[in-house]
């Protein structure tokens, strides 16, 4: 009995101990802000766990966030304008043709382990990143090079054919099959980076998937950061790289990112101080900081166009009528103003207004009656026989409510009485791609600040493209013209010309500008808005004062 | 016992292989595939990255393929991230998780036994409505809904308790291990509390009274054996539940376990960590369903003499 007796007690004192040593430990404690204020560590929300830092099979946002701490192109681009500026690469020349780059390398750039960095390193990585086996996603960002979507498609089997050359070790030239003003920004996008040849090699093939030379230990970079920690699902550290070229100018000691999937806990861990910057902001609670006049909060334009795409392969959307109508009933100033309170901006074309100075010509504006006269004209007077339509959206509580909205204004503006169709991600991006949709809600993110980057979109077989609509005049215009225009302006009329043709067929309904919303702590100091939400974390630095 | 076990054991194979086959055709029969993106990926990467993880091969090849590899203990590669195997997720996650699954256990029992036990000695007074009022309020609370609540009040106004991480912060593991451990601590509330009125009935209890032995002693000596054995028999499946259910609190406290690899699986069509993730639990659920069953015949000399009379 004495024993059994013992036997209850060392149970009920193993289990109380055991609570204590959870709770221990409770009370005060110093939150990462204050911590990483005082050590020069930034803390940051990252949105998911990253599939790859890799940067020729990396596609996301939070790969590209980590990457570009890790690894710098040969051009970089200022925090404010997005303009290029020296990277690697101290300075540059380009022809007179617009289509030769003579590239001249910083003699001081190295890897993070200390090896010299060449432009041997740029021919290599550029070779490996167009290896179809390597399955690149991002590929098509080489392709202005010259011949460089030959060599991908297996039409030339001979890279010395593509226009990238080292002249000598300083010296890279790189031929472009047409000018491309966009280029040097690419120059900045993660899949033109470079990659260590001799790691990668030693790790794999160099065209092998997923081998483990992105693991902490292993990765070399050439950025102002280098891979320091990894833990899965839980934090990717970076600290900084001592043999960067720009080290004296790197502020920060470390960059640590967390993956927060959930936004909400996200905010709740910025509110608790476990966060600098978070990478977004729950939508019901931007008004709330605008009406605390929270400093915290950053809203900023964002270069993406939040649209829906009609398939002009259904009967009754065919007619361009339709789509005007649909498209002139929806009350854009409404929607972003009662319904989105993120600072969207109305948007009457796909290109956002502004960028690289282009503005579309439209003449898409909310004009209920004019709307109601069009459908009449196509055979609907008051709505009347319309077929029974779809809009199509993936399950997400902004996106419904956007759809909600929408569904209500053409009821009120045109009398019709849309559906709503919500389904999971993957089966809606399947539904979608197939052409099995009547209206689906789209959003572009641009990858370069370029008109380009929007329309070329809605070319006949752009696999984007997905409504179904065609004009080879509009190819032509993209393909063919464009690249040839040496002036800018010029450059911009041309693509004003094509957008209003593809505004006046109007196989997509542009609903809003995007913006960035997110979290800041006043402690962050050079971390600027910009178009593309792009941190330049070298120039970052905490000043809690 | 050990032919119970081992019988167990034998038993649990075919239903693992049901298990992986029913998963195995209905992850590839979902629309939507592992390499689908917003922006359109050009035919050549396809085939490329099918190619890479034998996608290109017929079903049914595939299908083989993989029971041959999960029988060496092979659960593939990820198709999301790039250059991990699941073992190597599954090993990742698992400390987090069966971390928070042991201290929500631990907070269930004590706070359930106690509760429930308290409930039995004085039925139908306020010593027995109280606490089974509360386990009620436990049961029907959501942890969507406690966990938020308890991070608001203990995390953020009264700024006592860190609101994320898993052992990063002194401290961070209280707030998740209470939101899981709640509910439970409810339904171990209510099975203890019927467990126990059920034996404080007995005759043997009456016996140990009429001894003269003080009520503490017939509580925790005689009683509590056999009015926790439905409390027991709940371990199992609770343990389980609270390895494979945690999900929700994983994401709401950014706990890095192997709740969120789960569900993000299935979303990325991820097909062999779902398949891996889908193997490893119910491995886990056959695993604790028998220790349960053991430790119930251990504590019931009636079973126990059963099982030894079958064999």
């Amino acid at each position: 009995m004495l024993q059994k007796n013992s036997q209850f007690r060392l149970g009920s004192i193993l289990t109380l101990s055991l609570i204590f040593a959870l709770i221990g430990g409770c009370g005060d404690y110093e939150n990462n802000v204050y911590q990483g204020n005082r050590d020069g560590i930034l803390h940051v929300g990252n949105g998911t766990e990253p599939q790859s830092l890799d940067p020729h099979i990396a596609t996301g946002v939070p790969e590209h966030h980590i990457i570009s701490a890790v690894m710098e192109g040969l051009v970089a681009k200022d925090r404010k304008t997005l303009m290029p500026k020296p990277g690697v690469a101290e300075s540059w020349t380009i022809s007179d043709d617009l289509t030769v780059y003579t590239f001249k390398l910083r003699h001081n750039a190295r890897w993070s382990n200390g090896d010299a960095h060449t432009a041997h390193d740029y021919a290599w990585s550029w070779w490996r990143a167009l290896q179809p086996a390597l399955g690149n996603q991002y590929a098509y960002m080489l392709f202005p090079i010259d011949n460089a979507q030959q060599y991908y498609e297996g039409d030339i089997s001979d890279f010395d054919q593509v226009g990238v050359k080292a002249l000598d070790d300083y010296t890279l030239q790189v031929t472009l099959g047409n000018p491309t003003p966009y280029f040097l920004q690419l120059l900045d996008h993660y899949s033109l980076y470079p990659v260590h040849q001799a790691t990668i090699v030693k790790f794999g093939d160099a065209d092998e998937r997923g081998t483990r030379w992105t693991y902490e230990d292993n990765l070399v970079g050439n950025g102002p950061f280098q891979l320091s920690e990894w833990k899965i699902n839980r934090s990717i550290a970076v600290q900084k790289n001592l043999y960067y070229w720009d080290v004296d100018n790197v502020r920060l000691n470390s960059i640590i990112f967390y993956p927060t999937d959930n936004v909400t806990t996200e905010e709740r861990m910025f509110r608790a101080g476990q966060l600098h910057i978070t990478s977004s902001i729950p939508a019901d609670k931007i008004q709330t900081y605008q009406d605390a006049n929270d400093l915290s909060l950053r809203i900023a334009p964002y270069l993406g166009t939040y649209f829906f795409r009609i398939n002009i392969n259904t009967p009754h959307l065919s007619d361009k009528r339709v789509r005007r109508a649909l498209g002139m009933a929806i009350d854009r100033e409404k929607l972003t103003k009662n319904i989105l309170k993120g600072g969207q901006i109305p948007a009457y074309a796909i290109t956002p207004p502004g960028t690289v100075g282009y503005y579309a010509d439209t003449d898409l504006t909310f004009d209920p009656s004019a709307a109601r006269t069009l459908l009449a004209e196509a055979g609907y007077p008051d709505g009347a026989n319309f077929p029974v339509t779809e809009i199509l959206y993936n399950t997400n509580e902004a996106h419904r409510k956007v759809a909600v909205a929408i569904q209500q204004m053409w009821r009120e503006n045109l009398n019709l009485d849309l559906e709503l169709l919500n389904q999971e991600w993957k089966v809606y991006l399947q539904t979608e791609s197939s052409g099995n949709y009547q209206i689906s809600r789209a959003g572009w993110i641009g990858d370069y600040v370029d008109p380009n980057n929007f329309l070329d979109m809605f070319l006949c077989d752009g696999g984007n493209n997905r409504t179904g609509w065609c004009n080879p005049e509009y190819d032509n215009l993209i393909l063919e013209v464009a690249p040839t225009m040496t002036s800018h302006e010029e450059r911009l009329a041309i693509f004003a010309k094509a957008e209003k043709m593809l505004l006046d067929d109007m196989p997509i309904l542009p609903i809003y500008t995007y913006t960035s919303n997110y979290l800041i702590n006043s402690a962050v100091k050079n971390y600027d808005s910009n178009l593309m939400n792009h941190s330049v974390y070298k120039d970052i630095f905490l000043d809690p004062a | 016992m050990f032919k119970f076990a081992l019988g167990r054991l034998l038993q649990s194979i075919p239903v693992l292989l049901i298990v992986i086959t029913i998963t195995f055709f209905l992850v590839h029969s979902v629309p939507g595939g592992p390499f689908s993106a917003d922006k359109a990926v050009p035919p050549e990467v396809i085939k490329a990255l099918e190619a890479q993880y034998n996608l290109d091969q017929p079903v049914w090849q595939q299908y083989l393929s993989y029971l041959g590899d999960v029988v060496t203990g092979d659960l593939g590669p990820s198709f999301k991230y790039s250059g991990r195997t699941v073992n190597e997720l599954i090993a990742a996650g698992l400390p987090a998780t069966a971390e928070l699954a042991l201290y929500a256990m631990l907070i269930a029992l004590s706070i359930g036994v106690s509760a429930g036990v308290l409930a039995s000695i004085r039925p139908n007074t306020m010593q027995d409505y109280l606490p089974m009022t509360g386990a009620m309020i436990g049961i029907c609370m959501p942890s969507f809904l406690l966990g938020p609540l308890l991070v608001l009040i203990f995390g953020i106004y009264l700024d006592w308790l860190p609101i994320s991480g898993w052992g990063d912060i002194p401290g961070d593991k209280v707030l998740p291990s209470i939101t899981l451990g709640t509910a439970y601590a409810a339904y171990i509330a209510r099975l203890s509390r019927g467990g126990m009125l059920e034996v404080l009935s007995q005759d043997y209890i009456r016996t140990a009274r009429a001894k003269g032995l003080s009520e503490t002693m017939v509580i925790g000596k005689h009683a509590l054996r056999g009015g926790l054995i439905p409390v027991v028999a709940f371990l199992g499946p609770a343990f389980a539940g609270l390895l494979g259910g945690s999900f929700v609190v994983e994401t709401i406290f950014q706990i890095p376990g192997l709740g969120r690899f789960y569900v993000q699986a299935a979303f990325n069509r991820d097909y062999t960590l779902i398949l891996g993730m889908t193997v490893f639990f119910s491995t886990l659920i056959i695993l604790f369903n028998l220790l349960s069953d053991m430790l119930a015949i251990w504590l019931n000399p009636k079973l126990r003499h059963e099982i030894q009379g079958n064999h």
